[in-house]
């Protein structure tokens, strides 16, 4: 699995994520912070693993993690689509406009987020809002859980087939339910 | 000098210039305002948009104290951080962006008033247009009557660039909000730059003056008849393509060639010449030079490919450079004679040439193209699908033509498939492509992915057979006073301005349905520029173009075209004549006053779907100053800094109600001033949110209201959760959606207010209250 951008010019400078290379590792990262948050994009509806839409296995972690899930663009109606209750909506760049806020209170008025996960953005936006994070919100730790290595965040799965990308989330998905 | 009362020797008068001020409205406060005079204004905007930057390069590179590592809160060593380091590269794109419409007017009207001379008359709409320049009457304080008059004002946005660019050198602004300011200033050039530029060729070349009805051009590749010689012009200063249409006239051949254009230059063609061509915009570029339909390239100035000479020498198409900004390395022709020239360019002694004189450009452009179009071999000029197939066996599958495409297009599958026989999956991405030619670029064993795309696509790309109504020019007087009071009033909804580039996300069908969905709920639809030629692009079930379906009026769902690149001043300026024509306010050096009736009464949006370039960034700057919000595609993300309103802070959003001085919250009306938005979807739904303003009437905001709530729910697939804070008395509430609002009213704590006269600016409080 390769650490490079997926989109080749999205270089990095100085700072580089940190390589996920299992699935459990991320669910550890996820249970240490004590606010998550996951922000959902518009591939989500569009990309399928296993002729299984994306956002199905999302629903999935989220149901399983209890992260709560901010939809952005119009994806919130596809997670109503199908019975999920997103705990809000918003555009891209609004959830990154509130996450660099310290004073944000949070998707649910409850406390400041201590992580930012992130999936399923266009590529190019979603690095860009991630970077917009490693300058400006010095309290949030970002992670991708797409199968493109994203460098603007603090922790990224590598490059990875869909195959290795549909696994991972139903890891992911198991070990939370085994918490349960 | 000799008189009655004695003798003066050396004694010189020069007359520099006459003003004739015999118009009489009083000058405003702020005529020629340099960079700090509406900092004020700047930032009432910036406190209530605040950046919110994501910066593409952790580092500074701009001096040599450098490289800096700007990240974690450090400083360069110039003491910038990394906000004030972002908000400098935004005003540089801006300052790029300005520099070019205004050099690019300079060029055109030094040409235009040595042709006609500098008293040559501005017409821009005879009768029909009272003001003529309403940007510059509003910005200068002069109101232009001649050619001549116009140099003063490029006098003025010139020094103002210069000035602008100087505040980004090291060590001179540290303030992000400063810099953000200064880039609201130079875009507010831009426009003028871009006014000018546009009044001076509508005055001249006989373009249509403010029609509604102008005529519709013929659009794309399908359209061009390749059995006679075709001369394709790039780029978007008309002034060369004007030398070959007249050359043409002038010889009677007007019939016997094809002149098409590619980006603005195309839309100015046929603003000039009822028989040129549109083939569409920028991204069509690769297509139609690799293509091989072209015989003669002639090259003006921005937006051309800077490969475009390589491009053109493979399929055998001699090059003509005829702008001083992109000389492409070709010697200079200007001075030799013209057979001379022809003769080494049809021979292929010189395959490009500088020719820096617009008739001569003409002349060897027509003669160069009925020369070589018979010895070229058209259409032969793309692989055959049997070579196709056995290039694509060669693939290494190593993924790199798809991590270097903007759009992520899935090339290695298509690649796959046509190694197996099968064209399906490389026609399926003709229409996402937006021809940058980046996948060619990677591939380590060379193949021609972007000429296999359009080889797959051949069928679709020669039926593109459409219609763009001719750019109209600028709006007229009269419709501005048929549509002033519903637009401020609310009750037409919204002014939808589709301007930019066409750098689309999935395509330009995304462009077609915007526009054709606000126009069906009778939004005034503009556009310009490449998106014009986009929205022309697609037809509807009847087999219409969006232009055939719907008229050019500026009214309620109308659509029109303004034009170029330069046109875009025309939308700031019908936003600015609602102000002078309809509301009487006075416009004469009074930017702010204006602005802030704009910003507070006017449902204007831009989009910019497709944004590419550092003059877009220029251009919504123009507008952000103006009080008018920008939204852009998912690419304009990369324009690195939005402008945002928190609808959540409800302190954000006071204004003063102008006939007590009482703050009156008007909830996040418009919410942003500057977004990216990631799908067509949320885009339509942010535009219709947008619209909304301070001052709409009850019923205006209930109309308004019913728009964005249909296009949430049908698009969203939910009602808005965020209806509370749009709502100021049960009368805003739709008749049809009264029990939906009331539930969440009642859920969020609603409270009536009123609806104030509203302003930012306390001066324009008519009486304090006691």
């Amino acid at each position: 699995m390769s650490c490079e951008p997926w989109q080749c010019a999205e270089i990095s400078a100085t700072k580089k994520a940190n390589a996920i290379q299992k699935p459990e590792v991320a669910v550890a990262l996820i249970k240490k912070a004590k606010r998550p948050i996951l922000i959902v994009g518009s591939n989500a509806a569009e990309r399928c693993i296993e002729d299984k839409p994306l956002i199905d296995f999302l629903i999935d972690l989220a149901n399983a993690s209890k992260v709560q899930v901010v939809a952005t663009a119009h994806m919130v109606g596809e997670f109503l689509k199908r019975g999920y209750q997103p705990a809000g909506f918003m555009s891209a760049m609004d959830i990154g406009n509130r996450l660099v806020d310290p004073d944000w209170q949070g998707i649910d008025g409850k406390g400041p987020h201590d992580l930012a996960l992130f999936v399923a953005l266009p590529y190019y936006m979603e690095a860009l809002i991630l970077t917009g994070l490693m300058h400006f919100a010095p309290d949030l730790k970002t992670m991708s859980l797409d199968n493109m290595y994203h460098p603007h965040a603090s922790w990224s799965f590598p490059n990875m087939t869909l195959e290795e990308w549909a696994k991972n989330f139903k890891v992911m998905t198991s070990k939370f339910e085994g918490e349960q | 000098m000799k008189t009655n009362t004695g003798l003066i020797k050396n004694f010189e008068i020069s007359v520099g210039k006459i003003v004739d001020d015999s118009w009489t409205e009083p000058m405003g406060p702020t005529p020629m305002p340099t960079m700090s005079t509406l900092r004020d204004w700047d930032m009432k905007l910036l406190n209530r948009y605040k950046p919110f930057y994501m910066p593409d390069c952790d580092l500074c590179c701009l001096c040599t104290f450098g490289k800096c590592d700007l990240t974690g809160g450090k400083r360069g060593a110039c003491g910038i951080d990394m906000a004030s380091q972002s908000s400098r590269i935004v005003l540089l794109a801006c300052c790029i962006g300005a520099a070019t419409h205004t050099a690019h007017t300079r060029h055109m009207l030094h040409y235009l008033v040595e042709k006609y001379g500098s008293r040559y008359p501005l017409d821009i709409g005879g009768l029909n247009i009272k003001v003529e320049a309403p940007i510059t009457r509003l910005v200068c304080g002069i109101k232009p009557e001649t050619l001549g008059d116009l140099e003063e004002v490029l006098d003025y946005a010139e020094k103002e660039i210069t000035q602008c660019l100087a505040a980004a050198h090291t060590g001179q602004e540290g303030n992000n909000l400063d810099f953000e300011s200064k880039a609201f200033h130079v875009g507010m050039i831009d426009h003028i730059g871009m006014e000018i530029g546009d009044i001076a060729q509508v005055s001249t070349l006989g373009f249509p003056k403010a029609e509604p009805e102008a005529p519709l051009a013929a659009m794309g590749i399908g359209t061009v008849d390749t059995t006679k010689p075709v001369i394709m012009a790039i780029g978007h200063n008309v002034i060369p393509s004007v030398g070959i249409i007249d050359y043409m006239k002038d010889n009677d051949l007007a019939e016997k060639l094809e002149v098409v254009g590619l980006c603005c230059t195309a839309h100015d063609i046929t603003r000039y010449f009822n028989r040129g061509r549109i083939i569409g915009p920028i991204s069509w570029q690769l297509r139609f030079i690799r293509g091989g339909f072209a015989d003669v390239v002639v090259l003006d100035e921005q937006c051309v490919r800077t490969d475009a000479f390589d491009e053109a020498r493979r399929v055998h198409a001699p090059v003509i450079a005829a702008s001083e900004k992109n000389c492409m390395g070709f010697k200079n022709r200007t001075n030799d004679p013209v057979d001379e020239i022809v003769a080494d360019l049809v021979s292929g002694k010189a395959p490009g040439v500088l020719i820096l004189d617009p008739e001569k450009v003409g002349e060897v452009a027509v003669k160069v193209a009925r020369q070589v179009a018979p010895i070229r071999k058209k259409f032969k000029n793309l692989p055959e699908l049997e070579e196709i197939k056995k290039q694509s066996k060669t693939c290494t599958h190593c993924n790199m033509c798809q991590r270097s495409c903007p759009q992520d297009l899935k090339i290695p599958k298509a690649i796959k498939a046509a190694a197996e026989g099968s064209m399906t999956e490389l026609n399926d991405l003709y229409e996402s492509c937006i021809g940058c030619g980046r996948c060619e670029e990677a591939c380590p064993v060379k193949l021609s992915i972007h000429s296999f795309i359009m080889k797959a696509g051949e069928k679709q790309m020669m039926e593109e057979k459409n219609f763009c109504r001719v750019g109209r020019g600028a709006v007229q007087d009269v419709e501005i006073r048929n549509v002033g009071s519903p637009i401020v009033l609310g009750e037409i909804p919204g002014i939808l301005a589709v301007v930019g580039c066409s750098n689309y996300p999935k395509g330009g069908k995304d462009v077609y349905d915007i526009c054709r969905e606000f126009a069906n709920r009778r939004y005034i639809v503009v556009t310009s520029g490449c998106a014009a030629m986009t929205a022309g692009s697609y037809k509807n079930a009847e087999g219409k173009t969006l232009y055939e379906e719907f008229p050019g009026e500026f009214a309620a769902g109308g659509v029109l075209n303004v034009g170029s690149c330069v046109a875009n001043s025309h939308i700031a300026g019908a936003a600015i004549k609602v102000a002078n024509i309809f509301a009487k306010r006075p416009l004469r050096g009074n930017y702010e006053e204006i602005a802030d009736y704009i910003y507070n009464r006017v449902g204007a949006v831009g989009l910019a779907w497709g944004a590419y370039s550092q003059k877009a960034a220029a251009i919504a700057a123009g507008f952000w100053r103006l009080g008018v919000p920008v939204l852009v595609g998912p690419h304009g993300a990369k324009y690195r800094r939005m402008l945002l309103g928190r609808e959540d802070k409800k302190e954000d959003w006071e204004v003063y109600d102008a006939r007590t001085g009482d703050k009156v919250n008007v909830g996040p009306v418009p919410e942003h001033l500057f977004q990216t938005v990631e799908t067509k979807e949320e885009a339509m739904v942010t535009i219709a949110k947008l619209c909304l303003r301070p001052n709409d009437t009850w019923k205006g905001r209930s109309i308004k209201l019913s728009h964005y709530v249909d296009l949430h729910k049908r698009l969203y697939g939910i009602l808005p959760q965020d209806l509370h804070l749009f709502v100021r008395t049960m009368a805003d509430v739709p008749p049809t959606l009264k029990d939906e609002f009331t539930k969440i009213l009642e859920e969020k704590d609603w409270k009536e207010t009123v609806i104030p006269d509203p302003t930012l600016l306390p001066r324009m409080i008519r009486k304090m209250k006691e």
